[in-house]
């Protein structure tokens, strides 16, 4: 009987990682979000981090409730403004493991500018970004990763805009490590979460993500379970391809892959060493005016 | 708790109002500034990223000041004191996230080194027309605190208060300066640092398996955890219970926001905060605040000298507002004058307070230079008739 019992009450390995006491969650059936909080989960085990000191920091959309289910230091702030916040924590207890987590309208439209800046100053964060290609917490909007000609209940026509290369867009600002895979890619998500984590500096991961209930119904894309499918053989995998040839383009096939993974002096690197520097030279300016001061009363 | 010595620059200096600012900050214990530059203000910030190093503080210029409070906010939650400084086009972009440390309850100062308005305005120029956005400025309802210093002294001293103010509350804090005062040299002298007495973050003494980020317990104000803790807490700009887990309901509403309004209601009378100079027997009440409180000083001598019974009610906390002493004083006296670099602000909570018992005269500059101690003598003969 008891053998029984704990055979099949066995916990969820990633449930440890979850607060529990939050679920069910919000997310729709056969939405993408849940399977990238599943594959972080399951690579919180393998990065060198200890989560004791792992904070996550979410902004606005469905995405931003990853935060709030995740059973570590977890903030859900405004929308856009994750990687400031995340920013702010990060250098004032640099002990921290900081991690952003957030949709693709939050990083790079509202918090567009603060993406590119982060970037550039390679702040020691990783951000993973799950792009659905559209704001869906508010309704199925276009966004800056809408494909052109992709619809949105903003772009009832379809998309006019050519849509951000999240990618090229983080490498050539400076990222030291950037990814880009689908949900069915699981094993490679958790492997570049891993990667992303265990770097100094700013690391991106980008996600392409169904949203069944707006996106792929509004672009009559079918199901979750259908939009896998064509995420199994419309994706090509390319590693280190050069960023500016990786494009999204309406239903053609998606590239993915680890882009970029380089070794660039982190903002905490180039501060410390600055202000150790500073440091010094103020300690030799202490110690010579006493020198100088100690020379005088001997005179 | 005395504060470290390592942020004291201890003795008599000569010191305009934005460096006195900064080096109040450091005596506070701040050792966290985000910020972008923009005049009249960037003094505070040059003077901090210069001596921030040699005391352990981290200063980060940032694209903006969207980036700036919100790294402001963030930083706080590792228990480090932080600041922020602008003027009245990044206040404005501060509103955000000045609205989510109110919401999720953390301790922070904010400097807006006020300048002319509305818009890009006079960049160089002094105004105080950024009182009311201090209190109403970012969305919803939610009680700040906000001090104005009337000189480069106090401008130091008062830096004290506004950090000490944030951690009891677990509040944004404005520091409402103005041109004038940021810019004016005067002299400046900061004590020991065994005689600065600052307010620590009030750290959890409970363990993560009992701890609730946002139970008070009937209090006022929940204890807080440290991110890195070992607490493992969220918080949320959303209505949130004691969990810090996101509630949408009418009674969750209630509950949270209720509390953020009244910790400071219910305390308002410990924190406001006023200097009353002849105000006992007085026909007019001059209600100032600013570097007007000190142009208003000459005025109120001027007019002494007519022999009108004048005195002075100077704020040196304008949020939460007096409410009581201007409605008592209401009662007694014929009217309060209001000189103000605005178009009618503070006069406002005058009116109101007075409840109709004494006018409130509004005597008005529009920015780019303070009154002239005339304009206001002429109101108070006015309302003394
Ligand atoms: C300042 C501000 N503007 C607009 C909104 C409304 N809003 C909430 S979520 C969201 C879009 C989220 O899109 P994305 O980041 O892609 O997340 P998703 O829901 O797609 O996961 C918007 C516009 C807001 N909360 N705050
Ligand atoms: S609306 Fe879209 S992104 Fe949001 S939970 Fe539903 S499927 Fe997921
Ligand atoms: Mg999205």
């Amino acid at each position: 009987m008891t053998d029984v019992a704990e055979t099949c009450v066995q916990e969820n390995p990633v449930e440890r990682y979850l607060r529990m006491d939050r679920i069910p969650h919000i997310w729709c059936p056969g939405c993408g979000i849940g399977t990238t909080v599943n594959c972080f989960a399951r690579a919180i085990e393998q990065a060198d981090v200890d989560l004791e000191k792992l904070a996550i920091v979410s902004g606005i959309g469905c995405t931003g409730r990853v935060a709030g289910y995740l059973n570590f230091d977890s903030f859900h702030t405004t929308h856009g403004r994750a990687i400031p916040f995340a920013t702010g924590l990060k250098l004032a207890n640099p002990d921290l493991k900081v991690v952003v987590y957030s949709g693709d309208g939050d990083l790079v439209a509202i918090g567009g500018n603060h993406f590119i800046h982060a970037a550039r100053r390679n702040a020691d964060l990783t951000v993973i970004c799950v792009n659905n290609f559209n704001y869906a917490m508010t309704g199925g909007q276009a966004a800056p990763t809408t494909p052109l000609d992709a619809m949105g209940t903003t772009a009832p026509y379809g998309v006019c805009e050519r849509p951000f290369n999240l990618p090229f867009l983080a490498k050539s600002c400076g990222a030291v490590y950037v990814a880009r895979w689908t949900t069915y890619h699981v094993r490679q998500i958790t492997k570049a979460m891993v990667e992303a984590m265990n770097k100094d500096g700013f690391s991106f991961v980008e996600i392409i993500s169904p949203c069944p209930t707006l996106y792929e119904r509004r672009n009559r894309l079918g199901s979750g379970l259908d939009r896998m499918k064509w995420f199994k053989e419309n994706s090509v995998i390319k590693n280190g391809s050069d960023t500016r040839n990786i494009d999204i383009a309406y239903q053609q096939p998606i590239i993915c892959g680890k882009f970029v993974d380089i070794d660039r002096p982190s903002l905490l690197e180039v501060t410390e060493a600055k202000i150790g520097d500073i440091r010094g030279k103020q300690r030799w300016a202490d110690v010579s005016r006493r020198q100088k001061k100690s020379i005088e009363q001997t005179e | 708790m005395k504060t470290d010595p390592a942020g004291v620059l201890t003795g008599a200096h000569y010191l305009d109002g934005d460096f006195a600012c900064g080096e109040g900050a450091m005596a506070a214990g701040c050792r966290f500034v985000a910020g972008y530059p923009i005049t009249p203000s960037t003094e505070v910030v040059e003077r901090i990223s210069r001596r921030f190093p040699m005391m352990g503080g981290t200063f980060i210029q940032m694209e903006d000041e969207l980036a700036s409070m919100a790294a402001v906010v963030g930083a706080s939650w590792t228990g480090t004191k932080c600041l922020t400084v602008t003027s009245g086009p990044g206040f404005s972009l501060m509103m955000e996230n000045i609205g989510l440390a109110a919401m999720m309850e953390t301790p922070c100062v904010v400097v807006d080194v006020q300048r002319g308005g509305p818009s890009t305005g006079l960049p160089t120029m002094v105004g105080q027309a950024d009182m009311m956005q201090a209190r109403w400025g970012s969305h919803g309802d939610y009680e700040l605190i906000a001090l104005c210093p009337q000189s480069p002294q106090e401008a130091f001293d008062l830096m004290i208060d506004a950090f000490n103010l944030s951690e009891i509350y677990r509040i944004p804090v404005m520091f409402m300066m103005d041109e004038c005062v940021g810019h004016m040299t005067e002299k400046v002298v900061i004590p020991e640092a065994d005689q600065i007495e600052i307010v620590p973050r009030k750290l959890t003494s409970q363990t993560p398996e009992e701890f609730l980020p946002y139970r008070v317990n009937g209090g006022y104000v929940p204890e807080f955890a440290r991110a890195g803790d070992g607490y493992r807490f969220h918080t949320t700009g959303l209505t949130h219970n004691e969990h810090g887990y996101p509630v949408m309901s009418a009674e969750c509403q209630e509950q949270n926001v209720r509390r953020l309004i009244y910790k400071i209601r219910d305390n308002a009378d410990q924190i406001v905060r006023f200097e009353d100079d002849g105000v006992d027997g007085a026909d007019i009440v001059l209600v100032t605040y600013g570097i007007t409180a000190r142009v208003a000083q000459m005025a109120m001598e001027m007019a002494r000298e007519q022999g009108v019974k004048v005195g002075m009610m100077r704020l040196i906390i304008a949020w939460p507002f007096p409410e009581k002493r201007i409605k008592e004083l209401a009662g007694k006296i014929k009217a309060f004058v209001v000189p103000e670099v605005n178009y009618g602000q503070m006069v406002l909570e005058v009116q109101r307070c007075a409840e109709g018992l004494a006018p409130a005269v509004l005597v008005s500059h529009g920015g780019g230079g303070v009154h002239e101690p005339e304009t206001i003598v002429e109101a108070i003969m006015g309302a003394a008739k």
